[in-house]
């Protein structure tokens, strides 16, 4: 087991190096951030002083050098466009972001699993066809047009909900959270349902087929044949074997949640990393670039490590496949 | 009974579905919009002589304002160039369903070449193809299209190479997961015996039976690459605005659409979504009919 993990953790490591020297080099061939920052009007002289604070004229191998070293500890540079450390930049964004992806996942799992349930038990019933065929518009529908739609409906015909933005926060453990009050939420709901829509569709389906095979096994005909409850058979019996692949989806699908949420900030302007990505990409903010992408290649690491282990104490197979190679 | 050719006998299971057929009718009237919209469209949207300010902004089924004796009317209204939009949608579903196959039929021929090697070689060739593979299909495709168009910059060209970096891993494990059943069967064996070339048992008699899981995989993949660039257009990261495709036009829209002129983005959402749904259709029955464990 140990030698498993170490094996996946070196595997880990070295995606991290590869991406961080081709993140670097390749951020390298977008434009020159200097044209951006300075006034157009700026002399040679400027432009030159400008471009050696930045450490921009000295060699390639060297900044790389540079870089690898301070990101060893924890400094990924400073942001050109906001001077401030490109890894504060991010962190300050993250909560946002967080916040965001949690809801929308709690949202697909809530409404999700009932949803599927329900199709998987009445697969030709009217409500069954129509929970598959909003399964099947919710894999369709790209995210940022709905969320357009979503703005459209609520925000500007009926007025009910804030199209932008994140609303007031509040301090909760010294993270700026903006569920705890009531405009907060109201920022929060289109957002997140936004965000939620694909992943509920993917659970509705998987919650849709467990709960079908899971009606044809023995166990649920001896629930029944005991003369349990239809509720007890159901909520108990059938829902905890269903969970088994729901909760491993939800775990790996929690980084693509956490990477589509820059589409939905872009969308409702909500002030998380994926809308920090965007403008610095606009913006050709190079350390922003290179710091979200790190982070974020660290945390999809992390979280596909912590999944391969669960995976492997649930399954001895896997280890073995894995030793065998 | 008659005897089916095998091309007839998948027509028919095609017909069963009654949806199936309908995504089917719907994707043809697009593609056939999207060729011919040079000769239908009602006015070229990227010629600057025919727009008029004037007509800028006007709401669905507007009559043009500009004189000339010749008025005619805006179904889908103007956007803020004064831009027919029905014409816009046109011309833009052309770029958007062009870039689409353009990326799949390209990572198609990278994936498939590579999935096959894969599983043909098998070794090191195998561990390193397929670790690569397996490194990427761990990230979102949003992710690696938005660096990599991070660093490549804007244009057609880029855009393009990034949905077929982001697409070539889905057709390499494919391949390989269907070469890896057909290598075993006999008939390899005997082209093996024949001391044909590796080159000739390859693409001659192992590809094309590995075609039917890839032609399902290439379907859904279509959309898939269609909806993206539009994501990747809409967050200004896509097409230049001199080429622009459904995803621009929504974004373009975006501003208006505060103040209630929801048209500009709503209609070129609508033509995205009957694309995407109807390629989904068609996929999700191409799906069945290929599947030689569903055949009667």
């Amino acid at each position: 087991m140990l030698v498993f993990i170490i094996r996946r953790l070196m595997q880990s490591m070295l995606v991290l190096v590869a991406m961080s020297l081709l993140v670097f080099l390749g951020v390298y061939a977008i434009g020159n951030p200097v044209d951006i920052l300075i006034s157009p009007q700026a002399d040679q002289a400027e432009i030159a002083r400008a471009t050696a604070a930045l450490g921009l004229d000295r060699p390639l191998a060297e900044q790389y050098w540079v870089f690898l070293r301070q990101a060893a500890t924890g400094d990924l540079g400073r942001s050109f466009a906001f001077n401030v450390p490109a890894i504060q930049l991010i962190l300050e964004r993250m909560p946002a972001t967080l916040e965001l992806a949690v809801t929308a996942m709690l949202i697909a799992i809530v409404l999700g699993i009932p949803l599927g349930l329900w199709a998987g038990l009445a697969p030709d019933s009217i409500a069954g066809k129509t929970i598959m065929t909003g399964s099947i518009l919710g894999f369709s529908l790209p995210t940022f047009w709905v969320g357009l739609m979503l703005i459209m409906l609520f925000s500007v015909v009926l007025g009910w909900l804030p199209s932008n933005g994140r609303g007031p926060t509040v301090e909760l453990l010294g993270v700026p959270v903006s569920f705890l009050s009531r405009e907060g939420l109201a920022h929060l709901a289109l957002p997140a349902a936004n965000l939620a829509l694909f992943k509920l569709a993917l659970i509705i389906r998987l919650a849709r087929a467990g709960t079908r095979e899971a009606l044809l096994q023995d166990y649920v005909r001896y629930a029944r044949a005991k003369g349990l409850s239809e509720a007890r058979v159901i909520g108990v019996h059938v829902l905890k074997n269903i969970l088994v692949p729901i909760v491993t989806v939800i775990g790996l699908e929690f980084g693509s949640v956490v990477a589509f949420a820059i589409v939905t900030e872009s969308v409702f302007a909500w002030p998380g990393m994926g809308k920090l990505l965007i403008e610095s990409i606009n913006m050709l903010d190079r350390p922003v670039i290179v710091a979200y992408l790190c982070i974020i290649v660290t945390l999809f690491t992390l979280i596909n490590l912590a999944v391969d282990i669960v995976y492997s104490l649930l399954d001895p197979r896997v280890r073995l496949s894995e030793a065998g190679m | 009974m008659v005897e089916q050719t095998p091309l007839q006998r998948m027509a028919s299971d095609f017909a069963e579905s009654r949806i199936a057929l309908a995504g089917l009718a719907l994707l043809a009237a697009i593609l056939l919009v999207a060729l011919l919209a040079p000769l239908i469209s009602p006015q070229n949207p990227y010629d600057l002589a025919q727009l008029d300010v004037l007509d800028s902004r006007l709401p669905p089924l507007a009559q043009s304002r500009s004189d000339g004796g010749h008025t005619h009317t805006y179904w889908l209204g103007t956007d803020d160039q004064g831009r027919d939009m029905l014409s816009g949608i046109f011309y833009g579903l052309r770029i958007s369903i062009g870039v689409g196959v353009a990326s799949t039929l390209a990572a198609l021929a990278i994936g498939l070449v590579l999935g096959l090697l894969a599983a043909y070689f098998g070794g090191w060739v195998d561990t390193l193809i397929m670790r690569i593979v397996d490194i990427q299909l761990s990230f979102p495709s949003i992710l690696i299209a938005l660096i990599l168009l991070a660093l490549l910059g804007q244009g057609l060209d880029k855009i393009i190479v990034a949905l077929v970096a982001v697409q070539w891993a889905y057709y390499a494990r494919t391949v390989r997961g269907a070469a890896l059943v057909e290598r075993r069967k006999e008939y390899m064996e005997a082209a093996a015996g024949l001391a044909l070339s590796h080159a000739r048992i390859v693409f001659r008699h192992l590809l094309p039976n590995c075609l039917p899981p890839l032609i399902v995989v290439a379907t859904v993949q279509v959309a898939a690459a269609i909806a993206l660039e539009a994501t990747l257009s809409f967050l200004g990261l896509g097409l230049p605005i001199t080429e622009p495709s459904l995803g621009l036009l929504i974004s373009n829209g975006f501003t208006y659409m505060l103040s209630g002129k929801y048209w500009i983005s709503f209609f070129p959402g609508v033509a995205l979504l009957a694309t995407i749904v109807s390629i989904n259709l068609v996929a999700d029955q191409l799906r069945d009919v290929l599947n030689p464990r569903l055949q009667k």
